[in-house]
């Protein structure tokens, strides 16, 4: 992302100050990490964010799809991911629960995205207007196997945007789906936010393969425990798959070795405590002054939230 | 001062864009605002409602807890949140909308004047321009604005002249 793209993403927008919902938020801050695919079916209430998208993306010369449902949603981002594209999905429970199994295969290949859920109440279609925060243990262990996930959660617009680039930026880092675990009250929330100014945020840009096409090995670290992508139609071989696979990318599906290796790897290249921003580090515990005309007293309280759902953050106790 | 104003209605009578537009116009005036809504899966007819939280410091609870202002444009918005309005909030209902023993009401014909003007959808921006106009928590102007910069822009003038209406409603109230 150089200013040039920033500024191209300001001009679609319109303006840096803004009273917007969370569901635009997410769109904004897609666009300001550099997410420049979006695939998507509409649901009650994270159809703002793809509407947004719509418009916007073009704009910067993005690409916007709407597909025929939510699996071949995720199927079409994890497809654009790879081909070298940041990308990302919009949905809410329903549709999450049909990501299920295309954002296990994401883990497996180690495809980074992000998808935003704007949970609403369950089970099934439940109430499509109404909040919830109903999906948060199948944000965890919603695809089967053993994978990990990444998960943060806002409670204002502002920070809608702010974790929404973060989410970008941990996808790149550590090569995994990440998802921002938000619900319809904050989604349909209008607030004051003010866009960051070039330079004013991280943006971490995905790292090409230093090897020369004919020595690389798709799924062999060069360094630490997260592979190198070489995107599709870049001069380079590679092969993904679902099964157990050698550092090769080729089925290896009876040898106990090679999926425990591989299992491991994926477990661990991403950290068990997130801290690598001030959001992240501030999130876990705050005291609260509430003024005493509520209390009676000025008595302070202790109030925890997670701003990350999955890992768990700082010394927080939840999902130990 | 923290102002909690809470629209109920209809979905279609512009409940949600009401309380967009306050909100709005409460940040180009310099305050902080947060606005939320609630509405059914239908997009006509069902219950809607909409509010609006602005305040001079920043805001930690994002909905009504009791509010400073009703306005309910039908009998089931009404029968529903009048016992949630401080004791000496404002009520503003639609006359033709709302039946009410009440009389310290504030009674106003929104929807039948939106009529004359020749659209039953501006009774919003009449409503708007009764509200800004009696509880003064936001200029005028800066409702005009964001009524330009928000409406379709054929409907501009319109929404203008419908908000106009409902300021003038208020003068000769007094």
């Amino acid at each position: 992302m150089d200013r040039e793209q920033y500024n191209q993403v300001i001009k679609a927008i319109g303006k840096r100050d803004l009273f917007a919902q969370g569901d635009e938020a997410y769109a904004y801050g897609a666009l300001l990490a550099g997410c420049r695919f979006f695939a998507g079916y509409p649901i009650t209430p994270a159809t703002e964010t793809a509407e947004v998208m719509s418009l916007l993306l073009p704009r910067v010369g993005g690409t916007h799809i709407q597909m025929e449902d939510e699996i071949a949603s995720m199927g079409a981002v994890i497809g654009a991911s790879l081909a070298g594209v940041k990308s990302m999905t919009v949905t809410s429970g329903p549709g999450f629960s049909l990501m299920q199994e295309n954002i296990g295969y994401a883990c497996m290949v180690e495809a980074p995205c992000v998808v935003v859920d704007v949970q609403r109440s369950g089970p099934s279609t439940g109430q499509p207007t109404e909040p919830s925060q109903g999906d948060i243990m199948q944000a965890r262990w919603g695809s089967h196997g053993d994978y990990e996930i990444i998960a943060l959660s806002p409670n204002s617009v502002q920070e809608s945007l702010n974790l929404t680039i973060e989410c970008f930026n941990h996808s790149e880092r550590y090569r995994n789906p990440v998802l921002l675990m938000t619900d319809g009250e904050v989604g349909h929330m209008r607030e004051g936010i003010t866009i960051p100014d070039y330079g004013e945020y991280e943006v971490h840009e995905r790292e090409k393969p230093r090897k020369p096409a004919g020595e690389y090995v798709p799924f062999l670290p060069e360094e630490g425990k997260v592979p190198r992508i070489a995107d599709f139609g870049c001069g380079y071989h590679t092969y993904l798959t679902g099964l157990t696979h050698k550092p090769s990318g080729l089925p290896a599906t009876d040898d106990a070795a090679v999926h425990t290796r591989l299992v491991t790897r994926l477990a661990r290249k991403s950290p068990k405590i997130l801290t690598s921003s001030p959001e992240l580090k501030n999130s876990t515990w705050t005291t609260l002054r509430p003024p005493s005309s509520v209390t009676g007293s000025p008595l302070e309280q202790l109030r925890m939230r997670l701003r990350s759902c999955v890992p768990k953050v700082g010394k927080s106790a939840i999902f130990d | 001062m923290r102002t909690e104003i809470r629209i109920a209605g209809f979905g279609g009578q512009g409940v949600v864009l009401a309380g967009l537009l306050l909100g709005e116009a409460a940040i180009r005036d310099g305050k902080q605002a947060v606005q939320t809504q609630s509405y059914g899966p239908e997009s006509r007819g069902g219950a809607a409602r909409s509010e609006v939280l602005i305040s001079d410091e920043k805001i930690d609870y994002p909905k009504v807890i009791e509010a400073d202002v009703l306005v309910a444009l039908s009998q089931e918005a009404f029968d529903k949140f009048r016992p949630f309005v401080k004791e000496n909030g404002a009520v503003i209902i639609d006359r033709d909308l709302v039946k009410v023993k009440e009389d310290r009401l504030r009674s106003v014909p929104f929807t039948k004047m939106a009529d004359t003007l020749g659209k039953k959808v501006v009774a919003n921006s009449v409503m708007l321009g009764y509200l800004v106009a009696s509880t003064r928590v936001i200029s005028a102007e800066s409702m005009q604005a964001v009524i330009r910069e928000k409406v379709p822009k054929h409907t501009i003038d319109l929404n203008l002249q419908a908000f106009d209406k409902g300021i003038e409603f208020w003068r000769q109230e007094r």
